[in-house]
């Protein structure tokens, strides 16, 4: 009997064996496959187990966590949702994340490795740390004031520091609140189809992820290249132009909206906003160098990323002559995100140099110390300073006797260009209104901001549509709120 | 037939005639402190983890658990010194993890405690245990039950018929607020009548009867009553749905059978029908064939859009214990949902004490079976070894086809781990098994004085 009782024993013996080997099997083998099982909900419940770091604008948090108790507990608010959407983005726990809750995830939620003071300790103990918290560059006074000067219509606003490619303002209207996206609740699945649903499609941040055709703005490209190219050296110098111009090997003729344009000076046509001469500058140009110009403001670039991804703005390199002066004023197929013509404006009023944007100035930990800063930014000469001089005192001008007079700052130095972009088919879309322009305190050794504004639906009638009546107040609000700061 | 006899006689020496073995209660003292100590500190973990306070309750707890575990010892002591000094401290151990971890989890479900009560059966167990220990001073008494011990058992596992189903199995039985498993109960009855009967008739079995290839096939006045019994009681659980407890005792029986008969041929015999009822049983219940399509694809419902089921929530809770586990009162394993508790209280563990603690835990259930076998072959009269190997093999079986079933090595089957799932019948059941492995280990190691009892 004891041989058969040891034989039972043995029996069990293999059973414990086969647990422990499967266990093992389960535990340590099988585990990271089962971590990433999307049905196992524990990454969920750990993310949202601690409240989420802050994106603070102008010292002052816009976001904040509440408490809900629930499985996945810490839910994110906003504050003044809407008028920082187009820069937070949201934080679902249903929809997942979005700019710079999206791109900042790893500081945000803990789960950057730079947050843990002895990374190893960490994997071995398990333990979690607390968010950090994003420090954008924005200005909320000028955020604010774009904000307000967008209110009721469609269109957005981005301002720069032109010196160091600061993001000053990022608006985009009409806006939505990112708060009821937070929960993981029906109201959150209520508020999102609901959003998506609307056809002012709130959610879609102009500011950065929709182009425009610029207009006339693109004209302050044109003006450069031209000059940098000396196809235009006297800017005084009748350019003998005609009036109408007709398009290279087209019958189509271009016209102009203002009078004054036949033979002009580049000057006033700069002033008066005059398509034919421009028209007739680009094709002078040429494709190669106009090409040359747009890239170095920043065209055909789809790498920019501030940090969540800008919109490609583009200006066409296959053209024919024809269709290049119609490029040449911002129409055909150029088409630029209210950032790339605040970078055009940045650039004129910034000795001609071009710095990439951004919008994250640094990241910190819990306590405040410095995690990591935004490093230096990449520099590209986009024209020779001195035709960056001239242009300057082309774009002044324009608020100081042209369609700009609305964006005058008193004791300023104010630079502008309007435009008035026709879209749709046979342009019959209500035109955009554009303005873009920089503006320079009178103690400052440089200009301090520069601004593109686009208002897609002015309330005006068609006729009335222009830059300088409906876009040039939002940005001359937007540039003296930056003036007013000290 | 006189080679197989030899070949018994080999096997079993009489045991060198020693008089008297070292008791070693100041071993189990030592032991049981250690288990109590052990317990408090994962209560308090869980406290510390989850609220970042010693829980209110901790002394009161401990000293509970502590009073219970020196009266039993004390028991021991008085009644059973010579007993094996590690059995007690396993049981201790593992009821007290148990504790904790129901205390745990309890924290998930504030409507629905169910730790009190657990204590509240963990005091009848160790109340049972101390009765036994003291009360039943020779375990060969129980030989003279053999056929009321199969009476009642039988009994126990037709009354929840009589009652209404519970979660699609008819296991309890409902008085007055509790819930009874007399399953449960019937296990321990079950193990004594095998022992006893092929203890009387073992030498029957293995050398009567016709010889069909290599099986010595006992008469049928001799096999009979037991094979009765045992398709009687498996017949009942299938109809009680509890397929888990039906193969425990097909295990039973036939772990049994072949120690008493020393006869390959029945492993064979049993694993044979086991597969076949397996496959039959498999085909034909649809419930049993769900639980075999889990077993073979636990995240069918997830791919399904249906969400993870239990099996599936069990093993993301394994897994995300890993190595050294998430700590007590940290995981969450209470998505695995309503039966986090019972059947499925070892995910707890896993997840949150890690394959360290886990395996830890089993090593804990290796050495309880190890030292049950132990027990039974230091015991000489064939009672007392098939006693204690038929307990140990109970909890050894138990074990693995619930350990198996939540951690995905076979199809899934609801049972009680033993000691820590919450369960009142199945912890007073583990404590009367631990109790009777005392008394046998205590009859064996007493006195040798050379005397064939057999």
């Amino acid at each position: 009997m004891t041989r058969h009782i040891r034989h039972a024993g043995y029996f069990c013996a293999l059973l414990l064996v086969a647990l422990l080997l499967n266990a093992a099997r389960v535990q340590v083998v099988q585990a990271p496959a089962y971590d990433r099982n999307p049905a196992n909900r524990r990454p969920d419940i750990t993310r949202y187990e601690q409240p989420r770091g802050d994106i603070l604008v102008g010292g002052r948090a816009v976001t904040g966590s509440r408490d809900t108790r629930e499985h996945l507990r810490y839910e994110r608010t906003y504050t003044d949702g809407p008028m920082y959407a187009p820069v937070t983005g949201f934080a679902s726990q249903l929809y997942g994340t979005t700019l710079l809750e999206s791109t900042e995830d790893g500081v945000l939620s803990g789960a950057d490795p730079m947050l843990a003071p002895f990374p190893l300790w960490n994997d071995f103990t398990r333990a979690r740390n607390a968010g950090g918290d994003v420090v954008t560059t924005l200005h909320p006074a000028a955020q604010e004031a774009a904000y307000k000067g967008l209110a009721g219509r469609k269109g957005a606003v981005a301002a720069l520091e032109p010196s160091t490619g600061r993001i000053l303002a990022l608006v985009s209207a009409p806006s939505y609140d990112p708060q009821p996206l937070s929960g993981n609740g029906s109201a959150a699945a209520r508020a999102w189809t609901r959003l998506n649903a609307d056809k002012d499609r709130p959610m879609l941040n102009r500011a950065v992820r929709q182009t425009y055709p610029p207009g006339s703005t693109f004209k302050v490209v044109t003006a450069a290249a031209a000059l940098d190219a000396g196809v235009v050296t006297d800017l005084e110098a009748p350019t003998g132009s005609p009036d109408p111009y007709r398009l290279p090997g087209t019958r189509t003729r271009l016209t102009n909206a203002p009078k004054g344009c036949k033979d002009a000076s580049v000057r006033e046509a700069f002033t008066l906003s005059c398509n034919t001469v421009f028209a007739k500058l680009g094709v002078e140009v040429g494709v190669t160098d106009m090409t040359a110009t747009a890239h170095a403001f920043g065209f055909n670039n789809g790498e920019l990323r501030i940090p969540f991804p800008v919109a490609r703005s583009t200006f066409d390199t296959t053209l024919d002559k024809a269709q290049l002066a119609l490029s040449s004023i911002g129409q055909y197929n150029t088409r630029a995100t209210p950032l790339q013509m605040a970078m055009v404006a940045a650039a004129v009023a910034n000795g001609g140099q071009v710095r990439d944007p951004y919008l994250v100035e640094r990241t910190t930990r819990p306590g405040g110390s410095t995690l990591a800063t935004a490093g230096s930014r990449a520099i590209r000469q986009a024209m020779y300073p001195s035709t960056a001089v001239r242009l300057r005192a082309m774009m002044r001008d324009v608020v100081e006797n042209g369609g700009g007079r609305k964006a005058a700052i008193r004791g300023a130095k104010v630079g502008g260009k309007t435009g008035t972009a026709q879209h749709g088919l046979g342009n019959s879309g209500t035109p955009y209104a554009w303005f873009v322009s920089w503006a320079q305190g009178e103690r400052d050794m440089a200009a301090r901001v520069a601004v593109a504004v686009v208002v897609e639906d002015a309330e005006a009638r068609r006729g009335d549509i222009s830059g300088g009546g409906d876009a040039a107040p939002i940005a001359r609000a937007v540039m003296e709120a930056v003036l007013k700061s000290p | 037939m006189s080679k197989a006899g030899i070949t018994v006689a080999t096997a079993d020496p009489p045991p060198p005639a020693v008089r008297r073995l070292p008791r070693r209660r100041g071993i189990e003292l030592a032991l049981i402190v250690l288990a109590v100590l052990l317990s408090v500190y994962g209560y308090c973990a869980v406290g510390l983890a989850r609220h970042g306070t010693l829980p209110p309750g901790a002394a009161g707890y401990g000293a509970g658990l502590g009073v219970l575990a020196l009266l039993a010892h004390l028991a021991v002591r008085l009644r059973a010194p010579y007993a094996d000094p590690l059995l007690l401290p396993i049981g201790v151990l593992l009821n007290g993890l148990g504790l904790v971890l129901i205390y745990r989890l309890d924290l998930e479900t504030p409507g629905d405690r169910a730790a009190p009560a657990q204590l509240v059966w963990s005091t009848l167990g160790v109340a049972l245990f101390i009765l036994v220990v003291l009360l039943l001073r020779d375990h060969r008494v129980l030989q003279r039950y053999t056929y009321v011990c199969v009476v009642a058992a039988l009994v126990l596992l037709t009354l929840p018929i009589l009652f209404p189903a519970v979660n699609g199995a008819r296991l309890w039985i409902r008085i007055a607020g509790f819930s009874i498993q007399p399953g449960e109960f019937a296990k321990v009855l079950l193990a004594v009548f095998f022992a006893a009967y092929l203890a009387a008739n073992r030498n029957a079995l293995a050398y009567t009867g016709r010889r069909v290839w290599k099986l010595q096939l006992p008469t049928g006045r001799v096999l009979g009553p037991i094979v009765a019994v045992w398709l009687v009681s498996v017949g009942v659980l299938i109809l009680e749905r509890d397929l888990g407890t039906s193969l425990l005792f097909f295990g039973l029986f036939v772990v049994l059978l072949y120690v008493a008969t020393g006869r390959t041929g029945w492993i064979a015999v049993g694993l044979l029908l086991a597969s076949l009822g397996a496959v039959a049983v498999g085909r034909l219940e649809p419930h049993v064939h769900g639980r075999i399509e889990t077993w073979l694809h636990p995240f069918a419902s997830i791919e399904a859009g249906e969400g993870a089921n239990q099996l599936a929530q069990s093993l993301f809770a394994f897994a995300e214990g890993g190595l050294l586990g998430a700590g007590l009162g940290l995981g969450h394993s209470y998505l695995i949902g309503f039966a986090v508790k019972s059947d499925f209280i070892l995910a707890t563990a896993g997840e949150e004490l890690g394959l360290a603690g886990i395996s830890a835990v089993f090593l804990l259930y290796g050495l309880l079976v190890e030292r049950g076998f132990r027990a039974g072959l230091a015991q000489r009269e064939p009672f007392g070894r098939l006693l204690a190997v038929g307990l140990a093999s109970l909890v050894a079986l138990q074990v693995f086809v619930i350990a198996g079933g939540v951690t995905g090595l076979i199809p899934l089957t609801g049972m009680a781990m033993p000691f820590l799932a919450q369960g009142g019948s199945s912890v007073v059941t583990n404590w009367a098994i631990v109790a009777l492995l005392v008394r046998v280990s205590d009859s064996a190691r007493r006195s040798y004085d050379g005397q064939d009892t057999r």
